[in-house]
């Protein structure tokens, strides 16, 4: 598991962890010193006059308004370092669905944009600007490492910003309650070198890879030939539709079903076979297939890195 | 809290009436397959002049769930693009009385599964047989062919009409 808020992997998760760790230690000074104060009153013998009590009271509020006035300052500017319009940031779109991510990277050209799932790659050290929208109710996304939460509303676009300082994993999770799947929707956020980054996205505007043998070319035929292309994509092929995953680099991703299993071709053919056994409620069909066209769809599935 | 005996028993009552409640069952994994496969001839003449089939119940037609999820597949599988909401356009409109093959729940089932002539593809190889009896026990609700209370409430698309749970019965 790779997502800690005390952990920043980002300028922007740095300005909350460190807006966390001002607000631990001055609220920690404040309750020694209450307790301390405390301990004090209760060992007093004699009484204080009106006026030292008055003056002692004054000088409390004092120092409790400044303190108060001095969070309220840190909060705001970490608000406002959170806020900023970052310049020449990647934009990218996300829609959340029931229970998975819709991911389609922006570009002028509508023939270089790119469109995955579940998996955000970004590169290093740029500004990424999210477009976050849901399909169907509310998720939040929220990526513990690199930022804090922002919801996704139906018919509304909210906007995050995202930078990454280093490359690795950073896993997210959906954290608003959004239905039956809510704990199985996650979102893997893979930071890259500016290089990787390009020539992954290069290799996403591909099309699928031709099938390399003839299982994999059997699997094609039985994805072209069943259910599945009422629902999914993948480019260079008839499959087109938009309601679930695009398949195109599906054997790229590390994880299947937004997080609930580790992508291999076992799980696939599982989840192909039943999926309504790994996550319940999911709305992916169960899909009546034979041993051996099940065997050649998830070779074939498996292929197309 | 402590319930006295009416109260217990009226309790009681009402979780019984929930848990035999079929409209709000919920099943995510149905056998599919042969199950839930018929066939329906397009037309009741026949050489020889053999019985016409038995008509075959939707599994769908009591379950808010299933038909909410109809609702959801006709706009995903794209039957709009032709039945526009079930106001019609390329398609005949759903939402009148007007059937050219049939209105009961296997003809439905037939012309989703089987496609008729004219432009209805044939979607029997492409959809689930459950998904294809959500498919029609939507397409029913549309003129108001099902129970009052287990129809859809309204969508987030274009209204054509207000929502099949606020219309009447059999236009």
């Amino acid at each position: 598991m790779n997502h800690q808020v005390l952990a920043p992997a980002g300028p922007l998760s740095s300005e909350i962890a460190q807006l966390f760790w001002v607000f631990v230690a001055v609220a920690a000074v404040v309750y020694l010193l209450v307790i301390g104060f405390l301990v004090a009153a209760l060992r007093r013998r004699n009484e204080a006059s009106m006026r030292t009590a008055l003056r002692t009271v004054s000088v409390a509020v004092a120092i409790t308004s400044v303190i108060l006035l001095g969070l309220g300052l840190s909060d705001f500017f970490a608000g406002r370092a959170l806020a900023a319009t970052p310049h020449d940031p990647l934009r990218v779109r996300v829609t959340a669905h029931q229970w998975w991510w819709e991911i389609e990277y922006s570009d002028a050209q509508p023939a270089r944009r790119v469109r995955t799932a579940n998996e955000l790659r970004i590169p290093t050290q740029r500004p990424i600007e999210l477009e976050l929208t849901a399909d169907d109710v509310i998720h939040s996304f929220w990526v513990p490492s690199l930022q804090g939460k922002k919801d996704l509303l139906p018919g509304y676009t909210t906007r995050l910003d995202l930078i990454a300082s280093r490359a690795g994993v950073y896993e997210g999770q959906c954290a608003e309650f959004c239905g039956f799947q809510h704990a199985h929707m996650s979102i893997d956020v893979i930071a890259l070198e500016p290089q990787a980054f390009t020539a992954w996205y290069d290799a996403q505007l591909s099309a699928a890879a031709e099938p390399q043998n003839p299982v994999a070319a059997h699997g094609r035929d039985v994805f072209l030939g069943s259910t599945c292309v009422m629902c999914h994509n993948i480019q260079g092929t008839d499959a087109s539709a938009v309601a679930g995953p695009d398949l195109t680099h599906i054997a790229s991703r590390r994880r299947l079903a937004a997080g609930t299993v580790p992508n291999n071709p076992a799980n696939l053919a599982a989840w192909i076979r039943d999926p309504q056994a790994l996550k319940p409620g999911t709305h992916m069909p169960a899909t009546q297939l034979a041993g051996d066209d099940l065997a050649a769809l998830a070779a074939y599935l498996s292929e197309l890195r | 809290m402590c319930l006295r005996f009416p109260e217990l028993a009226a309790v009681l009552l009402a979780m019984t009436g929930v848990a035999g409640c079929e409209r709000e069952q919920r099943r995510f994994s149905e056998p599919s397959g042969d199950a839930l496969t018929i066939t329906t001839p397009l037309t009741d003449i026949e050489a020889g002049g053999q019985a016409q089939p038995a008509v075959a119940k939707s599994p769908y037609d009591e379950n808010a769930f299933a038909i909410s999820e109809g609702q959801r597949l006709f706009e995903w599988f794209n039957c709009s693009g032709c039945h526009a909401h079930g106001g019609g356009a390329l398609g005949p409109a759903l939402m009148d009385d007007v059937w050219i093959y049939g209105s009961e729940p296997d003809q439905i089932y037939s012309t989703i599964v089987q496609g008729r002539p004219n432009g209805m593809p044939a979607f029997g190889a492409r959809i689930p047989r459950q998904q294809v009896w959500q498919l029609v026990a939507f397409v029913r609700s549309l003129s108001g062919g099902l129970r009052k209370d287990v129809e859809p409430g309204r969508t987030d698309s274009m209204q054509m009409r207000p929502a099949p749970s606020q219309t009447q019965d059999n236009p």
